[in-house]
């Protein structure tokens, strides 16, 4: 796993393990042996599907589950060693918030924003004053006398944002914290928590299992599966070359990707000429097989020096962590060794897949070779992967060696 | 021979004995409603709290008090009350009166009481109660400002209902010397073959059945009103 190493460690995990009791003697292991190092400023994203430990895992950052080994160092105590009560002071310093809010149905949004204010015994008038600012922060000043039960989700939402923001704490952790709204709602909550992260300076600890949330405003990730962390390190880095199959399925749902083999055949019905897609990269990646280059920063170049009649056909290109990442791909027509010419020209510098002509295809297998270990693909292209990589357990094996 | 009330309902003989009668049933219904409520209170957070899973999670503890209330709450309380003589004499002095009543009245209704908060507070969202923890709330914290207001509307449903088990309770008093309207009812109506004092203590405890609902359903709504 590519860790940078610059920051100060705010939240390290060293070899944890949670297991929970299930009847008699057996036991799951829901968290095992993770090792992470979340710095001071990051907004971390830990993404993978339900009951890949995600949750466990975050729990154990606030102390709401024990691990059964392994460290989880917080602001610099080892909070594995603490009692309930030395916890305390610690989850004042660490904000959570909820996928289904959690506000206190019985009180108000003042009065859920006011109650860790409470707990930490602060003045009345402070108290309100914080609430205040909080409000007005999170943009529901004009709410504070309204019930939970007489908000919309994002308003619920950003008022479980309020509430943890309120002891000003260090740490934000965020479980699934947009699964359940709507994807405008969605966009406006992490643009809040994007805001809690820039002006505030709160470390944002984010699961999710959606790969857009990770993409919108994490900088660093993590991918969880079975309890292990498969994959992780910088955002652009993963989703520009991703190892995992379930790390690439996430992404195939987060960006277009390299179109599967249906729907080369679908394209080549209507444009007969070579098919290509290019893979977009605006800088080079640290991935674990070493620096994969950019790819695909002078096509438009190289298209109008080889006067190649071009055809944009599929494709698309979004910013990760503010870099253009994406796949392109085109129908390339003209006299054959001229094609041929601006092709090997363009594969100098960038990753494609050349899909040949109608008359002359290339199969789709073989085609995606060159591009299926530098991208995230699609379905199709992570289920080619998966053949090589059967098993689960063959492919966290290889991860732990490689760590 | 047959004596419908020949010489008609004396009143003012039965008067001033119905006024003590709704006086001593007043002080058994809220002498055992505030104690046995409260110490129910107690027994049903530690119920539910004790629970696999829970605050205060104790499987031991949850057995042995589970298993406890299961056993007391079935006896018919007419029986409980003569079953509990010896421990009344220990502890109150006495096993007849209105305070000897009080007694295994109180017993019975803390063992219900237990199982009804209990059973009210098992529905109340455990991510609420998670929220409050990673807040850094302790536990008893929890307990006092989140768990039970978030269930304070059906719990105040779940006293209303104690009020009437405590009221059918306390007109079995006059068997061990209680007094009170079930007393009344009985020995001057029933006993006496007068169904006008029958149905005067029958519509007295109608009332105040009626009064104590109204306002805990009036309670109740304004809450749930926030809540929903």
């Amino acid at each position: 796993m590519s860790e940078s190493a610059d920051g100060e460690a705010i939240i390290e995990l060293d070899h944890v393990v949670k297991e929970f009791r299930k009847g008699r003697g057996s036991a799951v292991r829901a968290v095992d042996d993770v090792s992470l190092r979340i710095n001071r400023g990051d907004i971390f994203g830990i993404i993978g599907y339900s009951g890949a430990g995600k949750s466990t895992l975050v729990r154990m950052i606030n102390g709401l589950e024990r691990a059964t080994s392994g460290t989880v160092r917080v602001l610099g105590s080892d909070i594995t060693t603490l009692s309930e009560s030395k916890l305390r002071p610690v989850r004042q310093k660490i904000g959570m918030i909820f996928q289904q809010f959690n506000l206190f149905s019985t009180k108000t949004v003042a009065e859920n924003i006011a109650y860790p204010l409470q707990l930490d015994h602060w003045r009345k008038d402070y108290q309100q004053r914080r609430v205040q600012e909080l409000l007005d922060f999170v943009g529901l000043a004009a709410y504070a006398d309204s019930y939970p039960s007489q908000l919309s989700g994002g308003q619920k939402q950003r008022v479980g944002i309020a509430r943890a923001l309120a002891t000003n704490p260090d740490i934000l952790l965020a479980d699934e914290a947009t699964s359940a709204l709507d994807p405008d709602t969605t966009i406006e909550v992490l643009a809040l928590l994007k805001r809690v992260n820039e002006q505030l300076g709160i470390t944002i600890v984010l699961i999710t299992h959606q790969m857009n949330v990770v993409q919108q405003i994490a900088n660093r990730v993590a991918v969880m599966s079975a309890g292990t962390v498969v994959e992780g390190g910088d955002v652009y880095d993963v989703f520009a070359a991703p190892q995992q199959s379930v790390t690439r399925r996430f992404i195939a749902t987060a960006l277009p990707g390299v179109p599967d083999e249906a729907r080369i055949g679908a394209m080549r019905e209507q444009w007969p000429g070579r098919l290509v897609t290019v893979l977009i990269r605006q800088k080079e990646v640290q991935a674990q097989q070493g620096v994969i280059s950019a790819s695909g920063q002078d096509i438009s170049d190289l298209i109008a020096k080889h006067e190649v009649n071009s055809s944009l056909l599929f494709g698309g290109i979004d910013t990760v962590n503010g870099v253009a990442i994406g796949a392109i791909t085109y129908e390339f027509t003209g006299e054959e060794d001229l094609v041929q010419a601006f092709l090997n020209d363009l594969a100098r510098n960038s990753d494609i897949a050349d899909f040949g002509t109608a008359q002359d295809p290339v199969p789709y297998a073989q085609a995606i070779v060159p591009v299926s270990n530098n991208t995230y693909g699609d379905k199709q292209l992570s289920d080619v992967d998966e053949g090589a990589l059967t098993e689960a357990a063959e492919q966290q094996c290889e991860c732990q060696a490689e760590k | 021979m047959v004596t419908l009330s020949a010489r008609g309902t004396n009143w003012e003989v039965l008067k001033p004995i119905l006024f003590q009668s709704i006086g001593q049933t007043l002080q058994m219904v809220l002498v055992t409603l505030v104690v046995g409520g409260f110490l129910g209170l107690i027994l049903g957070v530690v119920l539910y709290g004790t629970r696999p899973g829970n605050l205060l999670e104790n499987a031991v503890v949850y057995r042995i008090l589970d298993t406890l209330v299961n056993i007391i709450r079935p006896i018919p309380f007419i029986i409980f009350l003569a079953a509990m003589q010896p421990l009344t004499i220990a502890v109150v002095g006495t096993s007849i009166g209105t305070t000897a009543a009080m007694f295994p009245m109180i017993i019975m209704c803390t063992v219900a009481t237990s199982r009804l908060v209990e059973q009210n507070l098992v529905p109340v969202d455990a991510g609420i109660i998670e929220a409050a923890r990673a807040m850094g709330a302790s536990r008893l914290t929890i307990i006092r400002t989140v768990l039970i207001p978030e269930a304070l509307a059906p719990l105040i449903l779940a006293y209303a209902f104690l009020f009437i088990g405590v009221l059918d309770m306390s007109a079995m008093a006059g068997y061990i010397g209680g007094g009170g309207l079930g007393n009344f009812a009985i020995a001057y109506g029933y006993q006496k073959f007068d169904s006008v004092v029958t149905w005067t203590a029958v519509i007295i405890m109608i009332i105040l059945v009626q009064v104590v609902q109204g306002i805990a359903n009036a309670l109740a709504k304004r809450i749930l009103k926030r809540q929903r």
